[in-house]
Formats: structure tokens, sequence, C-alpha cells
């Protein structure tokens, strides 16, 4: 079996014990493009059907083709689409942009506490009503037992400890040190009541991996992925104060596989241009255990 | 040249704490030039702040406590890549306390190296490793006798070891690849040969990685797919029912006819569904698919799909396994466990123990219960039966899981399929099933036309506590409402569908009760499948007669009712009512019951 279809044959695996093991399940979207292969291989699994919603967490400063992208594919896709927000933290200008806290901070604020509280419900949430093409306030938003996150195993150290059924605890913490085993396509799926499970479908894919099956299954990605006309794109897709565009000519799928195989980026980490990830030595992983993809 | 097939494999490093496995893979990603540009640097720097000599291991060390405590605590993942293959490491680690993390990554590889210390020897660990990888079923196993520089590179201290352990594996049934003088810190044999170890004339670590060959999927044994669920989604107009899984060995095509286990159920495949591409004839191991039938039959998640013209799995409740637990608590007699193999869920109890292996030196104990990280032989009784394989037929389907308060705290392989009280209607069930004529009309359109769902409902209890006043009651109550219920008597049987056989108190004949519920659950089956709600009253059921109609019967559609005050035999029931209790009331909370699981609707 080609190395290709390995991967896809166990995350669709993956995607299916999850769907038949957790009542409140939903998947993290960020609109790149590792969550982007993810939701086209649920796809896959349930036949061309999508049936948990898909969860945005919006930092308001998201680069706006961004936006764009989602809510056009949502429609097209037929997707249960729902996305929450730090209003407070946006509302009291708590974020980098304003000037008033670091970009570490900034994270936390945006995106880590308001992915746990639009995880838990705690926060209002957000839910596209497909006929009239516009969001609104989710009624009683429930909990989420099962989050599935597109996470990649070589994207970064801490990364790779990751299992593909990974539980919290009550306060979204992540035992590092303390793992369930997990053999022989058995996960974890039983759970003590108020924790939850991330599940990591693609943990075995690495960058070369994701964008040599876009082009196989010819999936238009978001634009800001390609380049445009000005020798630049984006690699790693975030908020617009905190990520840079790298410079490539890459113009097409095979264009971006052919670079990332033989060019300037074989060796060079794909997160360089996202700065939150230089303020400290362990940042991110401090992040991660907070509950940040 | 980029558009050759691209082979990657999954290999796992184990080994005894401080052995120096770690220092070995550091070694062999900065050889074969895998880490990004400045990956070394960045932590050569670390060490530098830190006035920590540098290490290999540190690379992969990624985490702030790992680094505290200098020990690797989780199978971390690490890409390289030689001239033929794409690797990826599942760096297990060494520590006694870790050993669950050590299965998660060796279960997934193809290939193992077991890193022995040269100056330490042999440790527990390193025999109970040696043990696991064959037990996760990793047949290609290299031995690495790192730190050759402590021993002077001394060919004596290396063949001392090769001989020491060469004979522990043979004793397990494991014969290794090869053994490797190297040194991890040294760079000696990882990459090239070393002037250092001039006496080895072997393999460098490299070549032995690209000598292993790429694990061979299963293809040609015996269909069985494991059904992970019936999916079937209506929006946009989709009417396809898809029995969709992952094939764990050989392979089916379009019209095959198919046989479900443990129900025994048969039907043919239509077609075989796909997305983004077109519907493929065939498919086989390894797959994720998904396939249509051309006979409704109900099958659910958990059970096995087959091959009708292949060999049946074996289907049973007792199963005699060898097992190794991992949890913090001893797994023990009289305890509820979990037990998963493929999707099947069902909960297990520890029947008794053959015997525990200390993985380490392979003595024998006789023992009440299973400890931490001990290995066992052992019989387990099942709940109801499950469907599998044994471990010498299909390896795949032969594994399973303990699950303990949340946790997969075990695994273990079937090797023995144990006769339980079922299995002589088991065999009888198939074969009714195999010859069974089967009408048009489905079951679903029966289901629509009487506005119901054939189910069973067991009322028993003690006697004399008014189970037949009450069955009655509630057979009119229902008839009244329109739907298609019948009301049987145990005593309807006795003397006419069992006239044949001495009443069930027959000392001699203890097999006379099975008999009478056998019969029992066949005219049940009748009545069900011509689409009835059907009332039985028996006195005093216990589980094991409930499991023995369940054989006959499909056990999602029969509901136990236990009438009075103490439920005086180990039944699972659904429903307990006091006898007390009035008619109106008691019918009123069995007919709830069947509406809260969808049986009949809810007005």
């Amino acid at each position: 079996m080609k190395h290709l279809d390995k991967l896809e044959n166990r995350s669709v695996h993956i995607l299916r014990e999850a769907y038949s093991e957790f009542e409140q399940l939903g998947m993290l979207w960020s609109i790149g493009k590792d969550s982007t292969v993810m939701l086209w291989l649920a796809r896959k699994a349930f036949f061309g059907h999508v049936p948990f919603p898909l969860i945005h967490v919006d930092t308001n400063f998201k680069i706006p083709e961004m936006i764009e992208y989602r809510d056009k594919l949502a429609l097209k896709w037929g997707l249960d689409m729902v996305y929450g927000q730090n209003a407070k933290a946006l509302e009291s200008k708590q974020t980098f942009p304003d000037g008033n806290t670091s970009r570490l901070n900034c994270c936390r604020n945006l995106k880590t506490l308001a992915l746990k509280n639009t995880l838990n419900g705690n926060w209002p949430r957000y839910r596209l009503n497909h006929e009239k093409g516009e969001y609104e306030v989710e009624e009683k938003p429930e909990s989420f037992t099962g989050v599935i996150v597109g996470v990649r195993a070589d994207e970064e150290g801490s990364r790779s400890k990751e299992r593909y059924f990974s539980p919290r605890n009550r306060s979204n913490d992540w035992a590092v040190a303390n793992q369930p085993p997990e053999f022989w396509d058995q996960y974890k799926t039983d759970f003590a009541p108020g924790t939850h499970v991330r599940i990591h479908p693609l943990l075995d894919w690495t960058e070369l991996d994701i964008w040599e099956y876009i082009a196989r299954e010819k999936i238009a990605m978001v634009s800001l992925y390609y380049n445009r006309g000005k020798g630049t794109r984006y690699r790693s897709l975030g908020c617009y104060p905190c990520t840079n565009p790298v410079e490539s000519e890459a113009k097409t799928n095979e264009e971006i596989v052919a670079e990332l195989k033989t060019g300037k980026f074989s060796n060079i980490a794909e997160r360089s241009g996202r700065e939150q990830d230089k303020e400290d030595g362990g940042g991110l992983e401090q992040l991660r255990r907070d509950g940040y993809m | 040249m980029n558009d050759k097939v691209k082979k990657d494999m999954n290999i796992t490093i184990v080994g005894h704490v401080d052995h120096g496995k770690s220092t070995i893979i550091g070694r062999m990603l900065v050889d074969t030039g895998s880490l990004p540009e400045g990956k070394l640097e960045q932590v050569k720097e670390t060490c530098r702040r830190n006035s920590k000599p540098f290490e290999y291991a540190f690379l992969l060390d990624a985490l702030k406590d790992e680094q505290a405590q200098g020990i690797t605590i989780d199978t971390a993942r690490c890409f390289f890549k030689t001239e033929q293959r794409d690797y990826i490491i599942l760096d297990a680690p060494g520590h006694i306390e870790f050993l669950k993390n050590m299965v998660t990554g060796a279960s997934r590889a193809e290939a193992g190296f077991l890193v022995i210390d040269a100056k330490e020897g042999i440790q527990e660990n390193s025999r109970r490793h040696g043990y696991m990888l064959s037990m996760l079923g990793i047949k290609q196993i290299s031995v690495l006798v790192n730190k050759m520089d402590l021993v002077d590179y001394s060919k004596e201290v290396f063949t001392k070891i090769r001989k020491e352990f060469t004979k522990f594996l043979n004793d397990i049934k494991v014969k290794p690849k090869s053994f490797l003088p190297v040194s991890g810190m040294e760079g000696d044999n990882i990459a090239s040969s070393s002037p250092n170890l001039s006496w080895y004339k072997g393999k460098t670590v490299l070549e032995q990685l690209d000598a292993f060959k790429a694990e061979k999927f299963p293809e040609n044994k015996a269909f069985r797919m494991p059904v992970q669920g019936v999916y079937k989604f209506t929006k946009g107009g989709d009417d396809r029912r898809i029995v969709s899984g992952t094939i764990t060995s050989g392979r089916i095509k379009q019209g095959d006819e198919v046989i479900f286990y443990p129900s025994g159920k048969k039907s043919r495949v239509e077609t075989i569904e796909a997305f983004n591409r077109k519907n493929p004839k065939m498919v086989k191991v390894g797959q994720a698919t998904g396939f249509i039938l051309d006979k409704q039959i109900y099958i659910k998640r958990g059970d096995i799909a087959t091959l009708a013209n292949q060999e049946p799995p074996k289907v049973t409740s007792r199963i005699k396994t060898n097992i190794f637990w991992l949890g913090q608590k001893p797994m023990e007699m009289n305890k509820d466990y979990l037990f998963k193999l493929g999707t099947a869920k069902i909960r297990v109890r520890l029947e008794s123990i053959i015997r525990v292996i200390d993985a380490s030196d392979l003595s024998n104990s006789e023992k009440d219960q299973i400890n931490r990280h001990d290995v066992a032989e052992c019989i387990l009784k099942l709940e109801r039966a499950a469907a599998f394989d044994l471990t010498t037929e299909i390896a795949e389907t032969s594994r399973f899981v303990l699950v303990d308060d949340y946790e997969i705290s075990g695994g273990g392989i079937v090797d023995g399929a144990l006769p339980d009280q079922q299995s002589w209607v088991r065999k009888q069930v198939y074969l009714r099933n195999t010859k069974w004529q089967k009408s048009v009309i489905t079951s679903r359109q029966r289901a629509e036309k009487y506005n119901q769902k054939a189910c069973l409902i067991l009322v028993t209890g003690q006697p004399d506590v008014g189970k037949k006043p009450l069955a009655k009651f509630l057979e009119k109550k229902l008839f009244d409402d329109g739907k298609i219920v019948y009301f049987l008597g145990m005593g309807n049987l006795l003397y006419g569908v069992d006239a044949d056989l001495k009443n069930n108190k027959d000392e001699e004949n203890p097999n006379n009760k099975q008999e009478h519920i056998r019969r029992l659950a066949e005219v049940s089956n009748i009545m069900l499948d011509a689409g009835a709600i059907l009332i039985v009253t028996a006195i005093g059921l216990e589980q094991e007669d409930v499991n023995l109609i369940e054989t006959s019967v499909d056990h999602d559609n029969i509901l136990c009712v236990w009438l009075g005050k103490n439920v005086t035999t180990d039944i699972k029931y659904d429903l307990h009512l006091p006898a007390a209790l009035d008619h109106q009331h008691a019918a009123n909370q069995i007919k709830y019951m069947l509406q809260k699981r969808n049986l009949i609707f809810t007005p």
C-alpha cells in the first residue's frame, strides 16, 4: 500500500472510531491546510457527509481571506459550522495588536481561553444558519466530550508525544507524563464524567504528506498558501499581526510539493513564520498544556 | 526520481533504562542529516546555558520536564530517511514505570531494535521488552549491544551477551535477525563501520534497518472486517445504508456473499462505496471501506464481517488467552472489566489464572491475581459471545485490550476458544441462518406497516408474583393501541412444542431446561421475524438462560422485566417492577420503556 493511502486509511479509521464512541463530538477547523485536509478525510470516512459540527476559534485578527474561505466551504459542503471567541478580551483590548499584552498572552486570551470556553459551552457559540447564510447564537451550547484536532507529530517537539486519543482532565490539562497506552488500533474511548478526549487523526502526517495529499485529491486550499504574483506565500496560517509570509514562487500544489522536497524549505521549520514561538523557549509547550492546539 | 514509490517503515527501539536508546536515535538523526537546520545548534546551546554536557538524547527530549527527569517518558516519533526508505522511529522508553508507553510505540512497529548496555549487561527490562515485542507480534528483532566504547570494544563481552540473550530469545520462540556491536555516543557502527570494531564484519545499524523487510499485510488470509458503524446519512437525499470498517485481513469483491458474526447473519455485497473516486470492485486488507448489502439485515458495530466461502471465526464466551497487565491495580477475580476486540466491547471477568509468567526470567508462579507488568495465561469469561480468531490463524483478530476504570490496562491474544453453555445452540443457529429462506418483505417494511419494531419482552420473577396476569394485561393494552402483539406462557410450549422432553426438573437431564429454552427462543425468533411484539413469561430466569435466548434472537430486541421485590437470580434486567404494583401502572412502565427504545412510537 502506498504511503499516502496508509495515512489516509488510518485517519479515516480514527475518525470513524471517534464518531462511534463520542456523543458530543466536534472537529476544530482552523481553516489551515492540516485541518482542511482533516475535514476532507471526514468526508471520505462518512461518504461525503460530515456528521458533527466544525468549530472555529475566531480571534478577530485572522487574515480576512480565511473567514471568507471558511464560510464559502461551509455553505458548499453543508457543514454544521460553529465559532466562538473571547469577546471580553477583544472588547477590553487585551491583545497584542492593541499593544496591551505580549504575543504569548494574546494567544492565551484569544485562542486558549476562547477555545476552552467555546468547547465547554460557557461562552456563546455562533452557528451557521444555512438558509439565511448567517451565524446565530446557539441555544444551550453543550460541552464537547470528543474534540478532533489536526495536530501533526512532526510540527514541533511537544506534539511528537501525543496520542491519537488523548485525554484532558476537567481543567483541560494534558498530563504528558501519564498518558494512556494505545496499541492494536484500540484507543482511549472510555472517560470519566467531566473529562474530555482530544482526537488526532493526522498525528503521523508530515507537512510534505499534507501537500502531496492536497495535490493528489485536488483539494482547493485558501489562496493565501499560494504565490499570487508578489513572490510570497504563507506556509503556516494564523493571525495577521503574528504571521509572516515566506518568499516563494510556488503557485500550485505541485510547485509547493516540489519546493518542500528539494527547494529551500526542505530544512527550515514550518512554523518559522510564527512569531509567538520565538518569545520563550518552551512557550508553545506551555500553551499546549493549557489547551492550545 | 521523485516519482519512485515511497516506502516507509515504523521501527521501535526498546531496552532497559539508560542503556542508550535515545542516544542511538539522536546519532542516527545527525548521521543521516535528518535534523532541521539549526536544531542541533539550538540543543547544544541549551546545554551550554544549563551547564550540561551535550548528549544526543537531548534532541529527543523536547519537553521541559523530561529533561528534568533525565529519562524519555513517552513515545516520541522521529522521522528520517535512508536511500531506501522513510523511517518513523517510535522511541520507546525504558524506565519500568513506563511499560505502557513502550507498548504504545512497539505495537505499531514493523521491526524493533533492542538495546543492551555492554557494560551493564542483560537487565530485567532487556528480557521483558524482548518478551513484549514477541507478544505484540513484531517478528523482526535485532539486538544492539551499545556502549561498546565503555568495554574497550571487547569482542568477548559482545559474544557473551549475544550467547546469553540468544538463549533467552529462543526460549520464547523469537529468532533475532542479528546482534550488532555499537556505540551511540561515539557513533561506532551506526551509519558506517568503525575501525574500533575491526573484528566485526556484520551490518551497521543503518544497513540492518534497510535489510528489514516491509511487513506484509495479511492479504491472503480469510476476510475479516470489524464493523465500525452502519451509516445512513439522509442529508441531500442520500439513502445509502453503508456497512463500514477497516479490513484487517483478506479481501472482498462486489457480489461476494458475507456472513456477520457473532450473529451468523448472511447477505451479499451490492456495491463497495467510496468518496471522490469511482466505486471500487474489490478492496483489501488495510483499507478503511464501506459497502451496501443487497438484503437488509440487522448488523451493528462490534460484528465481524466475513466471507461465506471462507473459514468462519470462532464464536464463544470463554477464551484461553495470554495477557500482559499494565494497570496500577492488579487484575482480580470477581471484578468486571471491559474487553475490546476489533470494534466489539463486552464485559468480561477473569475465570481462572493458568499461570503467571515473570517476563524477565520466565519463571512461573501460581497467583490469584495478575499484577502490574505481569504476563499471564488465563481464561476469560465474556458476558456474551465474541467473534474472533486464534492467534495462530489470524493474529489481527485475536488481539484484544482490557479496560479497567476507563483506562486500557492490559492487552492480550486469544489462543484457545473454549466451549460455553451456548456452543451447542450456536452451531444450530448458524445452520438455521444459512438455510433460512428469506421473505421478500424486509423487517423494515414490516416495522413501517405495523408501526412497531419486533421485540421480545421476557417477564420473569419468583413463582406467584403475578407475571401471567400482568403479561395478559399488557398484551390487551398494546392490542388496544393497535399493536401486533402476542402473549406466550412458557407453559404453553411444554405440552406441545416440548412434548418429547421430560420436564425441566429432571436432575438426570440438566440439558432439558436448556432445550426448553432453546425451543422457546426458536419460536420467539419466528414470531419476531413476523414482526410481532412477543410477551413471554417464565419463572426465575438466570443470565445464562437469557444468553441462550440471545444466541437465537437478536439481543438488542430482548427486554427483561423482573417482577417482584427481590431479584433472586443474576439476571441483568432492563426493568425491575415491584409485585405490588397495579397492572395499569406496571404495563405503563413497560410501554414507556418500549417508547424510549424506539420500539413503538411515542405519540
